[in-house]
């Protein structure tokens, strides 16, 4: 099934926070951030921009009727700097005005005095002084005492990885409107509903009823609007709850670019050990996670990667360290895979530079560790599948990966200036948020009494073809046609308490709440229908919109069935909740059972490399990807080819360079570059590790939004691959992105 | 009075002619499908189709709406998302569903745009070249290829000859499109102020993006209209107009024919919707010291006729031109109206080299071009200009003259880098570290080298030059 949006995407009709029709008399909004990234407030005057032609009023930290605080899990971000701003583009004020371009126009004539302060804007140096937003946390296992001990081989090394724009081609957005007794409408592009209502309420100091957020779709977000919408709509909030109006606040890129969070940078220094028989017996690592100038989701992306510090290898002595460091850069944030990526760079990073140093090619080690089931992972829970060996097996077979590797080899040998690289890259994800209590959802379902369906559930819909999924589920459930199946917009009023759409788990969690709602329903109707038709319930089936007893139809359809139904007050409505079941993790030890399920598979990348220009293209990756029973094939598909080019991006091209001032040199699309049509593998190959799937995964297709990111890392591995086949001299440093001029100045590299 | 035609509806606007045609389409058409993504030209979300009569005949082709000021579309017809809009789903669009070839959605509406250009571009045969300049961060590309594949395949079956109209009666465009051409001629020329204050405009490409953020000028005198923009050849010289596009440069005939080795490096510069917009003068007048077009024209030692208000022209040199940092020699009030080079002298070579993070659609770290022409093993003509290394776009005065008249063979060349290092001066910024430009310099002057001369220069050589190895030659 194709995505249920295309329609209205190819037509241009589809509906974003900007598109929507305006209400007479709407301000616009446009916030004034810090322009340096760490300094003491001496004075802000608004006078002149308060007067400029168009403005309506500017609010700032004492015109917050609540309290000042946006912080998600630790109350560390205020809404508006009061005293003192901790990063450049941090909120000091929002100005109102008749017009988006007034509004940005009187945004020059604030006048801010600062008192500057040091700037740190590095990890180390933080943790040095001790700037950790935080305390620390470390995952281990086993004794990695014994680990090293029994270590034939140790290796060390430091690994960097940069940070990544999301660069969602629809910038943050939100359009607030007052409602009848003092109420107030969000419509947000936000991941998180409940997170901008809750924001919203404790801002002005309101109840969470008072409140009501609405999304339809969100133009891309990638975790960029799970914390991060935030903000920015409760200032929308704020105007309102003031001024009485409706007011939109669009962020326009040039802002959304420097004034929101990005996925975290990492340095990390690794002590890698093998026995003679290649087997990893000791991991150490410890992770300094820069996490700006607050926490934002900072803890939980941190603790996974703690969690995804051995990727899809079993190491029996494991020590992991993680420290999130506060630097004087905007909060950082989640981003598809969510902290996952970054310890699977150093993993692989590490056993690169282990292959490297005994000679060997870096598959043998990958291989001989992969994951069995029965072998425990390092923070206790028990791997229950072959799938990291199966699918590593598979690619084997199926792509001929020792022959791939030989062309490599003699490509090589024949060419003086191109060389092609090659890389195996394996990953292993858990499904679930690892704060368990996050795992749950709600969807409601009305069927109406003409037979057609209204769905509502806390899925938010960016792109990733939940809705697809969810209208699947409900035909599927009910064994009616597609087009009977709406889905409504996810709304705070409709379904409450929702967990962010984020860490994959949207389908998997509202997918299975909307199964129990339509099975209650079905159930009733089934029951309505043995009644009709003298049966027993248990013979009762609908087959293609007709109700069958036993395997004979019995003329009664699915309309007429409704609509008996409700004459007869039958309830046709129900709300379903779900909780994943057998998940837990205790903090205290760090140990649990915190996924409902991991991902795996495995992807072989191969690149050729311009060795007098030091640039690259990449020819080919194949993946065998573990999707279970891959019933949403072409939505998956979609998202496994566009992690994979994200998570290509982020090794090798995209770069977040700061100045020592903590200024963003990469500030607009000029200078960030993400892939374009051309830095897309040449082909993609994907093929479903068909398996029995997951109980827990909906109609056991595993999750599939984060896990293809990873595979992306192939590439950087390839990469040098290639330039070692160039340069005898070349000594890779582990730093992402391998960026043209990292490649050509190792291309050149001398001893 | 600005006038055009938006989808079907004649638009007549007393609005400031320096807003952007985004802007107008959004907010004051209430046409919510063109996305705004990053108003400086490098997503493509905000794309529409621009149909304008060439001799009286309409030719359409992609721009971003971004970077369009409202005084250059008039007189013209631009084509949204909406304006493609039928009863049934365009061949276009259907190929976008059925190659799941959407997600968010977002960028959707420029990638259809730009694919329908792509039916209608008649001079362009790479369907990727059509939608190189549109991001999108959803699918990773590969689902839109496809599309885009079978898009080009549909093109290929209309018979040559009125494209327009067989497009219109296979249904892929509404049937409104038939009536443009007359519609069009209709429109009365821009009555333009010609405020000496008025900020110049060429394509916009540039100014645009500044005028977004920083410039906010209302009233802009455009030089569209008010240039030639065609490709004359004459007395060995080619003469180009002020006004011709990247886009038409590229496709000219005369260019074709006259310097065939450009063909291939046509796509590494901007995307097609900015080749559609931006102009070669622009560039040049830009005085930005990595634009590639400027190096490209340097190296061919172009020279600039350029013309005052009173009509009075004078003739400078491109390698004069550029005085400093975004500084030239261009006086108030003057325009270039022509650029004027000689075309290649027979056995004559012309080589651009361009590296930039990303390959297409970005700016470069050091772009660098060469014409040479060798007689006799003897370097008898070589004209060099390097771009990234120095405040200006650089023609490279000592190595030109060291070379003029040398021996090609690899001890020149090695001799000749290590002028080059001295006649450069790059600094660390966005683009690269200083160390990395100054390397790549000396790759893409080999690179030349090795493409023009493969049997003089052989790869060995040059690897062994590279590679800082001793070369035999030498130890005599």
């Amino acid at each position: 099934m194709k995505n249920i949006d295309s329609y209205g995407h190819v037509s241009g009709s589809s509906v974003y926070v900007d598109d929507i029709p305006e209400i007479t008399g709407t301000l616009h909004a446009v916030p004034i951030y810090s322009s340096v990234a760490h300094a003491r407030i001496l004075n802000i005057d608004i006078t002149r921009a308060k007067n400029a032609e168009g403005v309506v009023d500017v609010f700032m930290a004492k015109d917050i009727p609540g309290e000042n605080q946006i912080g998600g899990i630790l109350p560390d971000e205020p809404l508006f700097a009061e005293d003192e701003v901790h990063f450049i583009g941090q909120p000091i004020a929002v100005i109102i005005a008749i017009s988006h371009f007034a509004a940005r126009e009187a945004r020059n004539l604030v006048e801010i005095e600062y008192e500057e302060l040091e700037v740190v804007i590095d990890p180390r140096e933080a943790k040095k002084k001790g700037h950790l937003l935080f305390p620390p946390r470390t995952f281990a296992n086993g004794d990695l005492k014994k680990g090293i001990e029994e270590s034939e081989y140790l290796f060390s090394g430091s690994v960097e990885s940069g940070g990544q724009e999301h660069l969602y081609i629809e910038t943050q957005g939100s359009y607030a409107i007052p409602q009848e007794n003092k109420k107030i409408k969000i419509i947000c592009s936000t991941q998180g509903p409940t997170i901008v209502q809750k924001t919203a309420a404790r801002v002005l100091g309101l109840q969470m009823h008072n409140i009501e957020v609405d999304v339809t779709r969100l133009g891309g977000a990638f975790g960029g609007k799970e914390d991060q919408a935030t903000a920015w709509a409760v200032m929308a909030a704020l105007a309102v709850y003031k001024l009485k109006k409706p007011v939109k606040l669009i962020l326009d890129r040039d802002d959304d670019i420097l004034i929101t969070g990005k996925r975290h940078p990492y340095s990390s220094d690794f002590i890698i050990g093998l026995d003679k028989d290649l087997k990893i017996k000791s991991y150490e690592v410890t992770y300094y996670q820069n996490g700006g100038a607050a926490a934002d989701l900072s803890p939980a992306i941190m603790e996974r990667t703690l969690f995804h510090a051995t990727n899809s290898y079993f190491i029996p002595n494991v020590k992991a360290t993680a420290f999130s460091c506060r630097t004087n850069i905007v909060p950082f944030t989640a981003f598809r895979g969510f902290g996952a990526p970054q310890a699977m760079f150093v993993i692989e990073s590490a056993i690169a530079h282990a292959a490297r140093e005994l000679g060997i090619d870096k598959s043998l080690i990958q291989e001989r560790n992969l994951f069995k089931p029965g072998d425990s992972f390092h923070y206790g829970q028990v791997c229950n599948s072959g799938n990291a060996m199966k699918s590593w097996g598979t690619l084997q077979s199926q792509y001929n990966v020792e022959a791939e590797k030989q062309r490599v080899r003699e490509f090589n040998l024949n060419n003086t200036f191109l060389k092609k690289g090659i890389s195996i890259m394996p990953i292993c994800f858990g499904i679930s948020f690892t704060k368990t209590p996050m795992n749950q959802a709600r969807a409601l379902v009305h069927v109406y009494q003409d037979g057609s369906i209204g769905i509502s559930s806390g899925a938010v819909e960016m792109g990733q073809g939940v809705n697809t999924k969810l209208i699947q589920v409900a035909s599927a459930a009910f064994n009616i046609d597609y087009s009977r199946v709406k889905i409504e917009s996810t709304n705070t009023t409709r379904v409450a308490n929702t967990s962010p759409t984020a860490a994959s788990t949207g389908a998997d969690l509202n997918g299975k709440a909307l199964q129990i709602a339509c099975n209650e329903i079905v159930d009733r109707l089934k029951r309505k229908a043995a009644e009709i038709l003298q049966a027993d319930q248990e013979d009762i089936r609908i087959k293609n919109e007709e109700v069958f007893v036993g395997n004979k139809a019995s003329g009664l359809y699915w309309d007429e069935l409704v609509e008996t139904a409700f004459l007869s007050r039958v309830k046709l409505s129900e709300v379903g909740h779900y909780t994943t079941p057998v998940i837990d993790f205790d903090k205290t030890i760090e140990k649990g059972h915190p996924f409902a399920y991991h991902v795996y598979g495995t992807a072989m990348t191969i690149v050729h490399l311009d060795c007098i220009k030091g640039t690259y293209a990449i020819d080919s990756v194949k993946i065998i990807h573990d999707s279970g029973s891959n019933v949403f094939k072409s939505i998956d598909r979609g998202q496994i080819e566009g992690g994979l080019v994200q998570g290509i991006g982020w090794m090798t091209l995209e770069e977040l360079k700061y100045d020592n001032k903590g200024i963003l040199l990469a500030d607009s699309l000029s200078k960030y570059k993400v892939p374009d049509i051309y830095m897309a593998p040449l082909s993609i190959e994907i093929s479903a590790l068909e398996t029995d799937g997951d109980e827990l995964a909906l109609l056991k297709s595993k999750a599939v939004g984060e896990p293809p990111f990873m595979y992306g890392i192939g590439a950087y591995f390839a990469l040098q691959n290639a330039i070692e086949a160039f340069n005898p001299n070349y000594r890779p440093n582990y730093d992402a992105p391998l960026t043209p001029e990292k490649v050509l100045l190792g291309l050149y590299e001398v001893k | 009075m600005i006038e055009f035609i938006l989808n079907k509806r004649k638009i007549t606007t007393e609005m400031a002619n320096g807003v952007s045609l985004l802007d107008f389409i959004r907010k004051e058409c209430h046409l919510p499908g063109t996305k705004t993504g990053c108003r400086e030209g490098d997503c493509g979300a905000c794309t529409v189709m621009e149909g304008r009569l060439y001799n009286g005949v309409l030719k359409y082709k992609s721009i971003v709406s971004c970077l369009t000021p409202l005084i250059n579309v008039h007189g013209k017809h631009i084509v949204t998302i909406e304006g493609l809009g039928m009863d049934e789903l365009s061949p276009v669009q259907q190929s976008i569903i059925s190659n799941g070839a959407t997600q968010c959605g977002f960028c959707t509406p420029g990638v259809t745009v730009s694919l329908t250009s792509h039916l209608l571009a008649i001079d362009q045969k790479d369907p990727l070249q059509s939608i190189g300049g549109n991001i999108c961060r959803c699918t990773g590309y590969k689902s839109i290829e496809k599309a885009a594949h079978e898009v080009d395949d549909l093109k290929n079956t209309i018979p040559r000859g009125n494209e327009l109209k067989s497009i219109i009666e296979k249904g892929w465009l509404p049937k409104y499109f038939s009536t443009i051409q007359q519609r069009l001629s209709e429109i009365e020329p821009y009555q333009s102020s010609d405020d000496p204050n008025g900020l110049m405009i060429g394509g916009g490409t540039d100014l645009m993006v500044q005028q977004y953020k920083e410039i906010r000028q209302t009233n802009i005198v455009s030089t569209e209209g008010r240039l030639p923009d065609s490709i004359e050849i004459e007395g060995g010289k080619i003469i180009v107009g002020g006004g011709v596009t990247m886009q038409s440069f590229f496709n000219s005939q005369v260019i074709r024919s006259e310097i065939p080795q450009l063909e291939e490096v046509f796509p590494l510069i901007a995307s097609e919707q900015i080749r559609n917009m931006g102009t070669l003068a622009g560039n040049i007048v830009n005085a930005s010291p990595i634009g590639d077009l400027s190096i490209l024209l340097l190296a061919l030692d172009a020279e600039l006729i350029l013309e005052n208000r009173s009509g009075i022209s004078r003739q400078v040199k491109l390698c004069n031109f550029s005085l400093d940092y975004k500084l030239t020699d261009l006086k108030a009030g003057e325009i270039i109206k022509f650029i004027v080079f000689k075309t290649l002298k027979e056995g004559g070579q012309i080589g651009f080299e361009k590296v930039s993070k990303r390959t297409y659609l970005d700016i470069a770290s050091v772009n660098s071009s060469i014409s040479i022409v060798v007689e006799n093993s003897t370097i008898a003509h070589f004209s060099y200009s390097v771009g990234g290394i120095a405040p200006v776009p650089k023609y490279m005065f000592k190595t030109k003259a060291f070379l003029s008249g040398k021996k090609l063979d690899i001890v020149t060349l090695k001799s000749a880098l290590e002028i080059i290092q001295t006649e450069i001066s790059p600094i660390s910024d966005i683009r690269g570290s200083k160390e990395y430009k100054r390397l790549l310099v000396r790759q893409l002057f080999l690179q030349h080298f090795l493409t023009m001369f493969p049997k003089i220069i052989t790869p060995g050589e040059i690897h062994m030059l590279m590679t800082n190895k001793q070369i035999p030659h030498e130890k005599h």
